[in-house]
């Protein structure tokens, strides 16, 4: 893998009036690699985004796909990059077929249509009209249409939204073969799970600034004296017996379980308080550290979406 | 596909001019018009069927047309219709099939999405002004064939200006539409302003009070409205002997400002 960075974003900055969308920005991805862009709704993904593409002029800073500035040559960077936007559709009444033809022809060297239908699974879909595909198709053909250009990078956005489990777990299967074939991905996403699974290496943005950047191993292992376990009790107990614990930072009550988290040795300080006061806990489990707690940890806020939440 | 970082060099000016893809992005829309029947409907066979049934309809239209002096002996009251229901075929392509379209492709996204391949999203307005025009040149001549089968209305006898009135009048009412399409923030939106212009305008084109048959004062409005230019310019190449300057260069004028405008507002998202 060549060390040059395909993507390369310095300090951008982009406002609107008077709300600051993107705060200094700096990122750079690698070719090849799958690279994570997550953070809530409004937290700057999309305008970034929207920069790397040339369809917004970026405040200052400066963006480089491939070595093009999008701002500057955004005919060069159309040829390389495919896009995949959040909320655009195609006309309800073209085919399958159709669109990929159509979009095939904007491009000096497309990719084999026929190809990339048969890939993303929608071959017996090439006489379907938009209208009649299903959401999971419907956002399968706008891949296969960031694709067509036979791009070196594609920016897929938000492209899982509105998807049951089982299409956005197929989808992810279909991003990984995509990576596979050589193209390079910019994954703009507020699933953390999504970004577990499929990111070699990401950035968490909020409220327009980047608050943490790594590989998702090594985000979460960042937060290893942090620990968590949910426990449940026979009858409530007193909470101050374990909030004055100085092991313990929060306790929360999850359905009918305790959910104690503290420092590295919040567990054995935990029974042993309880011991003290003759209590033993029914059940017991410990919490695999997801992405989800880095979010947490770096902005001190919850993560906690679901897709009715998100604009359309 | 190799992960080299070669840039693409930008083939410039030849690239901006015809955008790789115009002829089949044009095609491609012109087959999805075909599959909005509704519309194809209404812009083609809504002028001839207008024609027709107020011809066989209304009381009266069928009769020669009284006390106007010996230049008219002979021509039916539908006669005098006829150039105002070219102007009708013209302004049902410009403001309910273009405006609606435009602002529905906004509505939707896909000029952001276009803008982000080397097609340019103005290439959509070419296809459809290109699909416009080729429905007005089936639309019109359809209605007047009609006028000719079904009520023996006479040929013009200017042709250089029925057609030159045919051309500049189609540029007024599609930048009509390029206007409305381009500001309206939906389709819906977009049809409703459509509707709000077109009739007013069917007004001033005479379809109440076709030709010589409009009072004085409303005719001297009308001779400022696109519409009426249109259907007062037509009147003339049809029956007249004169050209009407005055007509042809409102409508000229109506051409280059909506146009001027029209691309200068146009909102792409």
């Amino acid at each position: 893998m060549t060390p040059t960075p395909v993507i390369e974003i310095e300090n951008l900055r982009k406002s609107y009036g008077s709300t600051v969308a993107v705060d200094d920005v700096s990122l750079r991805v690698h070719a090849g690699e799958i690279f994570g862009l997550l953070g809530p709704n409004g937290a700057g993904k999309t305008t970034t985004v929207e920069c790397l593409a040339g369809l917004r002029t970026a405040d200052s800073g400066t963006v480089r796909v491939l070595g093009c500035d999008p701002q500057r040559d955004p005919a060069a960077v159309r040829e390389v990059l495919g896009v995949q936007l959040q909320s655009s559709r195609l006309p309800a009444k073209i085919t399958a077929g159709e669109a990929m033809r159509l979009y095939a022809s904007f491009y000096s060297d497309p990719a084999d249509a026929d190809e990339l239908l048969e890939m993303l699974d929608l071959s017996g879909k090439r006489h379907t009209r938009f209208e009649a595909l299903s959401g999971g198709q419907q956002q399968r053909l706008s891949i296969a249409l960031a694709l067509i250009g036979n791009p070196k990078v594609a920016i897929l956005d938000e492209l899982t939204t509105g998807l049951d489990p089982q299409a956005r777990r197929d989808t992810w299967r279909l991003i990984e073969q995509v990576r596979s074939s050589g193209v390079t991905i910019v994954l703009v996403t507020h699933f953390m799970e999504e970004a577990e699974r499929l990111c070699d290496r990401l950035a968490i943005i909020d409220a327009g600034r980047i608050v943490a950047e790594g590989s998702p191993t090594a985000l979460i292992a960042g937060l290893e004296d942090r620990r968590t376990f949910r426990m449940r009790l026979a009858d409530p107990i007193d909470e101050a017996i374990l909030t004055d614990l100085a092991d313990v930072d929060s306790v929360r009550h999850i359905g009918p379980e305790l959910e104690v988290t503290g420092s590295r040795t919040v567990l054995p300080a935990t029974l042993l308080a309880l011991a003290e006061v003759d209590i033993v806990p029914d059940e017991i489990r410990t919490l695999n550290r997801s992405l989800e707690d880095v979010f947490v940890a770096t902005t001190g806020r919850e993560l906690t979406l679901t897709d009715s939440e998100v604009p359309a | 596909m190799s992960a080299t970082t070669t840039p693409v060099p930008s083939t410039g000016a030849t690239r901006a001019l015809i955008p790789r893809g115009l002829g089949q992005l044009t095609r491609t829309e012109a087959r999805l018009f075909s599959r909005d029947h509704g519309s194809v409907f209404f812009a083609l066979v809504f002028p001839t069927m207008l024609m027709v049934g107020m011809g066989y309809a209304i009381p009266g239209m069928r009769t020669p047309v009284e006390g106007m002096g010996p230049a008219w002996d002979g021509t039916l009251v539908i006669h005098l219709f006829t150039p105002a229901l070219v102007a009708v075929a013209i302004a049902t392509v410009g403001l309910t099939t273009l405006p609606a379209y435009l602002a529905g492709y906004r509505e939707q996204g896909i000029f952001r999405r276009l803008s982000t391949t080397p097609m340019r999203p103005a290439g959509v307005l070419y296809a459809h002004l290109v699909i416009s025009v080729l429905t007005l040149l089936i639309a019109a001549p359809l209605a007047v064939t009609a006028g000719v089968v079904f009520f023996d209305v006479p040929m013009p006898g200017q042709w250089p200006v029925v057609l030159s009135t045919f051309l500049l009048g189609s540029a007024a009412m599609l930048g009509v539409g390029l206007l409305i399409g381009g500001l309206a923030p939906k389709a819906n939106v977009a049809s409703g302003i459509g509707m709000l212009v077109y009739f007013p305008m069917l007004f001033f084109a005479g379809l109440w009070t076709p030709g010589p048959m409009m009072p004085e004062t409303l005719q001297t409005i009308a001779t400022y409205t696109p519409l009426g230019a249109v259907s007062q310019a037509m009147s003339e190449g049809w029956f007249g002997t004169t050209v009407p300057w005055l007509q042809l260069a409102v409508l000229a004028g109506y051409s280059v400002v909506l146009f001027a405008v029209g691309a200068r507002t146009f909102r792409w998202s």
